[in-house]
């Protein structure tokens, strides 16, 4: 169906869930009087997300036909020269995002009506979801930087509401400070960024930008030496590095795990955290001018990549695991990105979005099942009682781990190979990186599965005096696990279907889209890539014989020979010898314990930086506002009005000679200040 | 020897010097200050009229007989306050008169 | 026997014997122990400001010197100071103190002025600039060419000047008598029932009582 894709259209995508957003928002919850119940709002935000879908896909396959849409919807302010506008860029990495957006947004919600059935909140649940979808949408849909800001901030704000979606809980509340907080730091070189190009270029439009990038790679910041496309990019990926979790703004993804399982697999997977590198994609003119941010980039990523695997391995809630492998796999985007390999980065970024969204909804399932126990060491032998489940779960870590013919594997591999094939600064690093983090991604995917769903069952037996272990942040739930003599069950349909939905893609889509994306013109000109300086693309197509081909060479990689290395351990550890990680963890203990912390980040954000601003911001309250503004100048100066009016006051004697002793003695004064040009000895 | 500007005005001058002179020394006793001013109007109508003769303008004559229609008009009404004043407190002293003291 | 005195040195003659008798009064205007003294100094003072202005051929105004200003201004001084009873001792009791201060002053204000005026004057011979023929034939028929005309109205406001003068020392020294009865409209619109009028509990006669009932038996 040829749908004219004119402005009213191009809009009706954000707006639709936004409008479902705000009929389930107002009038499902207590702001609005509880007006309409559950079905009616789950009706409206899903029919909401659908229509955006269906949209989202016409527009994809109309710019496959070569559409390019650029323009104005509405203009909100004008500030002299400045235009502050609402508009769309409708390009193929635009689509693509919509898409992906869109569709793991329409699972989600799904999803939801069986995740959160029975739930408080379960209006705002879907009101918030909606609300998340829409501001996604503006993100990706926006041609001036000033829109993606507001996206970028809303989504953060969406983010908040939702990781905090169980307000009463103290551990909530706090994570979900925290991410707000990390990722406002983030905002801050963002803003740097922003302002920057602003001034620097006089516009916030792309294609205003865009097309003076040549003219900004010879400025430098003005007052220093530096290159000022270099701060410029240094600083939005700053940005980037609070939304998309890079180290070492990367503290608040585990904590977000607060959170109900669906906002994981919607924000914190599929969409906000890929917001980082969609911008940085977006903005690859940029990039492409300044070496030292690629490799900037590059070091971050690797370090992502490398040590939040690590973290991984041992973690014992469920979620945690998956948080970490997200986080690894942003890592792994980001290298991407920084070798120049732009449409390397926002193909994974897609696999990643369908096998992630897979992996958490599964998680969810399984909790689900396990009447919202999350504790790895409780579950075990799963696999008779929740085989679909268990199946969707096997095919997502399939493709975590880069299993030749998934899609995982295709994007995987392809960074590997994008990352051997560049010679800037910190490629070899991150060479290393990504290898090591292939092994480690296989161990602690394929530990998840068969501790999870395989080996002894651990449930079922003295729960009672687990209910009130505190021991990590975030156990506490309202309900803990299965009641003696309960049995897990599998989740219902409206659980499972969006899983195999998601199954399929994670799947088959990388076998399938990997050419075209890759090695076709699909990118076009929405992504721009110095080829003389940079080129990795050109080395990856050289190589390139097609999907079936790279799937055969990989049987030849050492890559593979990592992914089943790791798989074997996982195995060994924990299916057919259960004891063995025990005895590692007894050897290897203070690596253990600095794992266990987190690497003590968390311990050191608490004392310097928190503890930091609360010291600072008592110390200008007590001397500072105390002392200085209201004791000195507010009240210094009423006290001193007061001693010089009480010294003065004595010149009013009251008596009337006085006064006119004064008036003559002046005027005297004032005569002879005049005549003294009149004296004779002056001359 | 001629008598030119100069002289008058300096008469005129020394007039004035010497109300301000009473002014100070006089400074409990309100009706000499009164007289004191009186002078000091003297002195300028003697400038204003000195000025009218030697530059042979009639305006400066107009002044005077408007300072003069002034002059008797506050002296007047000064007098009057003096009266209030002494009923009230039956001395003409200037320290008395101390309440707009600061 | 003719005396040939030059114009200019009988004028010079006059013009000193004039300022000196003028500036002597003065002085014992402001340094009679007296009141009544330094008013009848100040009396002569006039005069002798009258004589000079004369001389500077302002005759209206220096008879309108003495009329107004002596005969009326000095004569109201006069009843003033003689209606007052003052108590003079108290009065000059910080005179020799003030003496130094008020000396000192008087001399800066006289030998700034005299600068000026010595700087601007000494030494130019400028001319006496004569005033046009009609104008200085008749000097009132000048003045009032040019008050009446000119200046009309500063005249009128000086009029002005004059009633409110009049009034103002009216009200000020106005005492009403104790035993005059006038209407106070403010007191009269403000009054409340309670200032005319007080109702008053009285018990009943005892009188009248024994009467009815002696009438009731």
């Amino acid at each position: 169906m040829q749908l004219t894709l004119n402005i009213p259209v191009l809009c009706a995508i954000p707006l639709a869930p936004l409008i479902g957003s705000l009929i389930a928002g107002f009038f499902g919850t207590k702001l609005g009087g509880n007006r309409i119940g559950h079905g009616a709002c789950q009706f409206v935000t899903i029919l909401g997300v659908t229509i955006a879908f269906a949209l989202s896909c016409n527009v994809l396959s109309q710019v496959m036909d070569g559409f390019y849409f650029n323009g104005t919807v509405y203009r909100w302010m004008q500030l002299g020269e400045l235009n502050l506008d609402i508009g769309f860029l409708i390009d193929p990495l635009t689509a693509t995002m919509m898409c992906v957006v869109t569709f793991v947004s329409l699972m989600v919600h799904i999803y939801t009506i069986g995740y959160m059935h029975g739930e408080e909140g379960y209006n705002r649940f879907f009101s918030y979801i909606s609300l998340f979808t829409f501001a996604m949408l503006m993100l990706v849909m926006s041609n001036n930087l000033l829109q993606l800001f507001f996206g970028w901030e809303a989504v953060g704000v969406v983010s908040y509401l939702l990781i905090g979606f169980y307000f009463e809980r103290q551990s909530a509340v706090f994570a979900n400070m925290k991410a707000f907080l990390v990722n406002r730091v983030g905002d801050f070189g963002f803003i740097l960024g922003i302002g920057l190009l602003l001034a620097s270029t006089g516009s916030m439009q792309y294609d205003v930008i865009f097309s003076q990038n040549t003219a900004l790679a010879a400025q430098t910041l003005p007052g220093t030496s530096w290159n000022l496309i270099t701060v410029i990019c240094i600083c939005l990926f700053i940005g980037a590095m609070g939304k998309s979790a890079q180290f070492p703004l990367h503290v608040w993804l585990p904590d977000s795990m607060e959170g109900p399982t669906p906002i994981s697999a919607l924000i914190h997977a599929a969409t906000m955290v890929t917001a980082g590198i969609f911008m940085v994609s977006r903005m690859s003119p940029l990039f492409e001018l300044s070496d030292v941010a690629l490799s900037f980039i590059l070091v971050i990523g690797s370090i992502t990549a490398l040590f939040m695997g690590f973290l991984g391995i041992v973690q014992n809630d469920i979620k945690r695991v998956v948080a970490y492998s997200t986080l690894s796999q942003l890592g792994y985007m980001t290298i991407a990105l920084g070798v120049s390999a732009y449409p390397v980065a926002i193909f994974h970024l897609m696999t990643h979005a369908f096998f992630k969204a897979l992996l958490f909804l599964a998680a969810g399932s399984v909790i689900l099942g396990m009447h919202h126990e999350q504790d790895m060491r409780k579950m075990g032998g799963l696999w008779k009682y929740m085989p679909i489940t268990c199946l969707m779960m096997l095919l997502g870590n399939l493709a975590l781990i880069g299993t030749p013919f998934f899609s995982g594997f295709y994007s995987k591999d392809s960074i590997i190979e994008a990352v051997a094939a560049s010679h800037i600064p910190g490629s070899g690093f991150a060479y290393f990186a990504v290898m090591a983090s292939v092994f480690v991604t296989a161990l602690y995917s394929f530990r998840l599965y068969f501790w999870v769903f395989h080996g002894k069952a651990r449930w079922g037996h003295a729960d009672a005096h687990d209910h009130h272990q505190h021991a990590e942040q975030g156990d506490d739930h309202a309900h803990h696990g299965l009641a003696p003599g309960q049995k897990p069950h599998e989740s219902p349909a409206v659980v499972t279907v969006p899983l195999i939905l998601l199954a399929i893609p994670s799947v088959i889509i990388g076998f399938y889209t990997i050419t075209p994306l890759l090695f076709g013109t699909y990118f076009g000109d929405s992504i721009f890539i110095d080829l003389a300086r940079h080129p990795v693309m050109k080395e990856l197509e050289d190589e390139f014989h097609g999907p079936i081909a790279m799937a055969i060479h990989a049987f030849t990689s050492p890559v593979l020979l990592l992914v089943v290395l790791g798989v074997l351990t996982a195995a060994i550890g924990y299916l057919w010898a259960p004891k063995l990680p025990a005895k590692f963890a007894e050897a290897f203990a203070p690596i253990k314990k600095l794992l266990d912390h987190k690497y003590y980040l968390d311990e050191l954000n608490q004392a310097v930086f928190a503890k930091g601003l609360i010291w600072i911001g008592s110390i200008l309250w007590h001397r500072g506002d105390q002392k200085v503004i209201d004791g000195f100048f507010v009240n210094g100066s009423a006290h001193t009005v007061g001693r010089f009016a009480g010294v003065i006051r004595h010149l009013q004697s009251g008596y009337l000679y006085h006064y006119a002793f004064a008036m003559i003695a002046g005027l005297a004064v004032l005569l002879a200040w005049v005549l003294y040009a009149y004296l004779p000895f002056v001359r | 020897m001629n008598i030119t500007l100069a002289h008058y005005l300096v008469l005129g001058a020394i007039l004035f010097a010497i109300s301000v002179i009473g002014i100070f020394l006089n400074r409990k006793n309100v009706i000499v200050l009164l007289m004191a001013i009186e002078l000091m109007l003297l002195a300028v109508n003697m400038n204003f009229v000195a000025f009218s003769h030697y530059l042979g303008d009639m305006a400066g004559q107009v002044f005077v007989f408007f300072i003069l229609t002034v002059a008797a008009a506050e002296a007047a009404i000064g007098l009057a306050i003096l009266v209030v004043l002494f009923r009230k407190t039956d001395t003409i002293d200037a320290d008395n008169l101390d309440h707009l003291k600061g | 026997m003719t005396m040939t005195f030059d114009p200019s040195t009988l004028f010079a003659i006059f013009f000193y014997g004039f300022a000196g008798l003028l500036v002597i009064s003065a002085v014992r205007v402001i340094t009679a122990r007296n009141p009544v003294h330094a008013a009848l100094f100040l009396v002569l003072s006039f005069f002798c400001a009258s004589g000079l202005w004369m001389l500077l051929k302002a005759e209206f105004l220096s008879l309108a010197l003495i009329l107004v200003y002596v005969g009326a201004v000095m004569v109201l001084f006069l009843f003033v100071v003689m209606m007052l009873d003052l108590d003079i001792e108290h009065l000059r009791r910080d005179f020799k103190k003030f003496l130094p201060v008020a000396f000192l002053m008087g001399a800066v204000i006289v030998l700034e002025l005299s600068i000026v005026i010595i700087r601007s004057f000494i030494g130019t011979n400028a001319p006496v600039q004569v005033m046009p023929e009609e104008v200085a034939a008749n000097n009132t028929l000048a003045l009032g060419r040019l008050i009446f005309v000119d200046y009309v109205y500063a005249f009128e406001v000086a009029g002005v000047i004059l009633l409110v003068a009049i009034i103002a020392a009216v009200a000020l020294t106005l005492r009403n008598r104790k035993d005059s009865k006038t209407q106070n409209i403010h007191e009269q619109v403000n009054v409340i029932a309670t200032d005319r009028m007080r109702i008053v509990k009285m018990g009943s006669d005892m009188a009248a009582k024994q009467d009815t009932r002696g009438e009731k038996k």
